[in-house]
């Protein structure tokens, strides 16, 4: 497939050391109906602060267990809702701020994947339909959007005259996420946020997708947003990592630092979660011990001390920043352990993974 | 670089979502009677100036409540002479048009407010509905007697009456569907195209929500029969001597004990009609009812 057959690709304007996405201080707070005569309005924090950039032509996985505002900064991120505040400049320009990027133009320079491959497909609209609304919106004419579809659904795998006239429930799970890749990428755009995009499918088809969306990312220069619970998954295809825990980020690093030295208490207890494939390394340890506290009345200080085991007072007093640890500096950790300033008795050697 | 699987060359011919609904009512035995009991009935109200063996209006004091199968009328005569089937082929025009029109009506107002309050949400959403919901503290009998009662006998008062009725009705099914349709992903993934709201609504709201709109309005058809012949049959629908099935019903009461084969015609033809309209709505929601 030659990539002259689409449109024009959007330019790169910032040149390549300028991250394509910057997201600062991104908060996000539900609030909660209380009865009629309540008088305090209480807030769920679904996401809170969230700050990062993503470099031109990367892949930044973003992990954390269910209800950790995951999906949340993907929707933030996609302007499908509003953010209470925080800013995010595309390749150098303010999305929707004056003399910045329109929010159309964005949104064909971003596009998503969602996890739900059926919900994500409407039921009346065949394959091509569904493929070519979204140029036909941007304005290309119905013989190019057709035309476009179809080297579209070739690209991913669909053979366009035995799947083009298809609908939805007449695919497979696998085949109708091929779909939904194939719709974002329609518009060419520059990055495509993947919320938990191969999260429902059977391994085997898994593994296929994620090829391809590798293949995609090579041939097309994107830049992905990878979210997911697959810790396996999100090692496979991101270069960096970002881990949330109740709408913060508390670790965040190139992918082999955090797999190979993950600092974070949390992260630490994610990894030893995962099933190793090797019987000589078992996991030893017990896993995280309850739940995440309720978010809307949060605990002061470290939010996940009440499950740490390595929790001290100065944890419930001082909010840790994410702070420098090791010998990259990209990788951040907010964890007073880290931080031979903060007191906590821990933080002065080594902890043994 | 991408490998097919092969395939056979011959391409199985995928219908579109109406076409299979089509094709499925085709298939349902009940379907096809009930359209043929309701074509019989709709072409002889259509093609009744040429079909009418008899003037409707031409009256005989001599040849007064004649009874059914009499030599020249078949269906016999009214309380003033005029032939039966020939009124009740005129009245069919009258009383079919007020099964439809409100219908037709609120299916159009009630889905484009339902998609209205449906995909805005929010405070409009909240004004729309509870707006609508006083309609349904009064019976919808009750409600349509008055509406017409306060607008005046009269064939195009007891239109608006009805149609009254129906709508908030349909809004409710429109909003209910609309608000479920909103949240999806492709909603999502439709705006993330940036398209506008009006081109969502129509290109993946509405193609959604006209379905089950659909189904609850054809069993709305039967309903608007009968409550438009119950006014007429009150005296706030149309007027004698225009032949219509609820007028000719209260007319003939009076005739009751002389010949009640021939006063019970008129509501026998509203009894057919309106099961007719439901069983076709049932079998419009049975084959609409495929997995998509």
């Amino acid at each position: 497939m030659n990539s002259n057959s689409f449109p024009a690709a959007p330019q790169d304007r910032g040149g390549p050391a300028q991250p394509l996405l910057i997201v600062r201080d991104l908060k996000k707070h539900f609030p909660v109906r209380g009865g009629l005569l309540t008088r305090k309005r209480q807030f769920v924090h679904a996401v809170d602060g969230v700050s990062f950039s993503v470099p031109k032509g990367k892949t930044l996985g973003i992990v954390g267990e269910s209800g950790c505002g995951k999906s949340t900064t993907a929707r933030l991120i996609a302007r499908l809702m509003a953010a209470d505040s925080g800013s995010m400049i595309f390749d150098g320009d303010g999305v929707e701020e004056y003399g910045g990027i329109h929010l159309k133009e964005f949104r064909r320079n971003l596009q998503m994947v969602f996890q739900d491959s059926y919900a994500s497909l409407n039921p009346r609209l065949s394959i091509t339909e569904t493929i070519a609304y979204g140029p036909r919106i941007h304005g290309v004419p119905a013989a190019e959007a057709n035309r476009l579809t179809r080297d579209m659904l070739a690209r991913v795998g669909l053979e366009p005259d035995q799947f083009g006239a298809r609908y939805p429930h007449e695919l497979s799970g696998g085949q109708r996420q091929r779909v939904n890749i194939a719709r974002a990428l329609a518009f060419d755009p520059r990055m495509v946020i993947l919320d938990e995009a191969v999260a429902a499918l059977d391994k085997s088809v898994q593994a296929q997708v994620l090829n391809l969306l590798q293949e995609l990312k090579d041939e097309r220069q994107l830049t992905y947003l990878f979210i997911s619970h697959d810790l396996h998954v999100v090692h496979y295809l991101s270069d960096h990592v970002m881990v949330m825990y109740l709408g913060e980020v508390v670790e965040t690093g190139p992918v082999e630092d955090i797999y190979s030295q993950a600092a974070h208490p949390y992260t630490r207890a994610l990894l030893s979660a995962v099933p190793s494939m090797d019987p000589d390394h078992r996991t030893q340890l017990p896993p995280l011990i309850g739940d995440p506290p309720n978010p809307i009345d949060l605990p002061g200080g470290c939010r996940f001390r009440g499950r740490c085991p390595h929790a001290y007072p100065v944890c419930e007093t001082q909010t840790p920043p994410l702070m420098a640890v090791g010998v990259s500096p990209h990788h951040l950790v907010a964890c007073h352990m880290n931080n031979t300033q903060s007191g906590h008795p821990n933080s002065s050697h080594e902890i043994s993974a | 670089m991408t490998a097919y699987l092969p395939i056979p060359p011959a391409v199985a011919a995928t219908r579109s979502y109406w076409a299979t609904v089509w094709y499925q009512l085709l298939r349902d035995p009940m379907a096809l009677s009930i359209t043929f009991i309701l074509l019989l009935i709709v072409s002889a109200a259509v093609f009744a100036p040429w079909l009418a063996p008899a003037d409707p209006y031409k009256a005989s004091m001599l040849n007064r409540l004649l009874p059914i199968g009499s030599e020249g009328h078949l269906l016999g005569t009214d309380e003033l002479g005029r032939d039966m089937l020939s009124r009740l082929m005129y009245g069919g025009r009258i009383s079919l048009l007020m099964g439809v029109i409100p219908v037709l009506a609120a299916f159009i107002i009630g889905t484009a407010t339902g998609l209205l309050a449906g995909y805005v949400g929010g405070k409009l959403n909240m004004a729309i509905m509870r707006v609508l919901d006083v309609f349904y503290a009064f019976p919808s009998v009750l409600l349509a007697v008055a509406i017409s009662g306060a607008l005046g006998p009269g064939m195009s008062n007891s239109l608006i009456a009805l149609s009254l009725i129906f709508i908030p009705q349909v809004v409710r099914v429109a909003e209910s569907v609309t608000t479920q349709v909103r949240k999806l992903d492709y909603i999502e993934a439709a705006r993330m195209s940036g398209a506008g709201a009006f081109s969502i609504i129509r290109v993946h709201v509405l193609s959604n929500v006209l379905g089950p709109v659909f189904v609850y309005t054809t069993g709305l058809l039967s309903v608007s029969m009968i409550l438009a012949s119950g006014l007429s049959f009150l005296g706030l629908g149309v007027k004698p001597p225009e032949p219509e099935w609820g007028l000719m019903l209260n007319t003939l009461r009076s005739a009751i004990y002389i010949n009640p084969w021939l006063a019970a015609l008129p509501g026998v033809l509203i009894f057919i009609t309106s099961i007719a309209f439901n069983l076709l709505a049932d079998s419009v929601r049975t084959a609409m009812d495929i997995r998509r």
